[in-house]
């Protein structure tokens, strides 16, 4: 099972390193950006099938070392 | 009273916090590595500065899952003494032994530079009227921007939990802070070596005060060597 695991920093918290690359797309003639926010991928690859109990074990490990829920918000995708 | 200073693959500040503690203060010091599962007999816990398994994912993410830090936290339940520096702040707070979390410094760059810090009336060893109004620390770092949420600040600030403030911020930090404590009042954590202040070749000593201000909550008899 492959599943890729996305972490972003949470909307009111600031991003200084997506402030910086903000920036840099704008002086690139990259105009009209609102917002750039940098976040982290982080792709698994497991044995076993898909469960609520195994649901349930993910969200604990997103929760616990994947993310910090201070700052970062995570949402995964099954995706094979 | 005897100090343990922790060590992770990736401290690099173990050696200059078992220096200030055993020669700088002069008491009994010894390092404890992390795959122990016990402490042994400890009065304060050192979670020193450096780069606890390289920072990977978040600083101090992994290090929270170390053995040791099962028995620190186990420890700091009882009411026992702990005391984070730097990446050792970061580790306590990715543990949830002290609130909140530290980003990316505003500015995006590593700063290292001396700091004059703002002491706070936190608990009776950490105020100005032991430590005086301001404290001299250098700072090293490039994760020290302080981030809680607005409640979290206000009960910081309603416990009296911050110790330490910038007088000018060196990396963001909110309402300028540079350390806290627990609400219990048995864990530290500051971004500011007081491990690089404390030699007569040191622009500032101020280390050796602000140490014993943290040690001296579960020994106040130390505060009468710091006059």
């Amino acid at each position: 099972m492959k599943i890729n695991v996305f972490v972003t920093p949470k909307k009111n918290v600031l991003d200084p390193q997506g402030a910086a690359v903000g920036h840099a797309l704008d002086s690139l003639g990259f105009k009209g950006l609102k917002s750039t926010r940098i976040g982290k991928l982080i792709e698994l690859d497991l044995a076993g099938a898909d469960s609520p109990d195994f649901r349930s074990k993910l969200d604990q490990v997103c929760r616990d070392l994947l993310s910090n829920p201070v700052i970062e918000d995570y949402r995964y995708e099954i995706v094979g | 009273m005897n100090i343990g200073v922790l060590q992770f693959p990736g401290s690099n500040c173990d050696q200059d916090a078992f220096h200030l503690f055993a020669n700088g203060l002069g008491l009994p010091t010894r390092y404890i590595w992390h795959k122990d599962t016990t402490l042994g007999d400890v009065d304060l816990v050192i979670v020193p500065g450096g780069f606890a398994y390289g920072d990977y994912l978040r600083c101090g993410a992994i290090a929270r899952f170390s053995p040791v830090m099962k028995a620190v936290a186990a420890y700091a339940d009882k009411g026992g003494l702990v005391y984070g520096i730097c990446n050792g702040f970061q580790i306590l707070c990715e543990a949830g032994l002290l609130p909140g979390a530290l980003i990316r410094n505003s500015s995006l760059e590593y700063r290292c530079v001396m700091c004059d810090l703002t002491v706070e009336a936190s608990t009776p060893s950490f105020s100005p009227s032991v430590l005086g109004p301001t404290v001299k620390l250098p700072i090293g770092h490039g994760e020290g921007n302080y981030r809680i949420d607005e409640a979290g600040l206000a009960r910081l600030e309603a416990n009296k939990q911050i110790l330490l403030r910038y007088q000018s911020n060196p990396n963001g930090s909110l309402s300028d802070i540079a350390g806290i404590r627990n609400e219990k009042g048995n864990v530290f954590g500051m971004m500011p070596h007081p491990d690089r202040a404390f030699e007569r070749f040191h622009q500032s000593r101020d280390g050796l005060a602000v140490s014993r201000a943290v040690l001296a909550t579960k020994f106040p008899e130390l505060l009468a060597k710091t006059a």
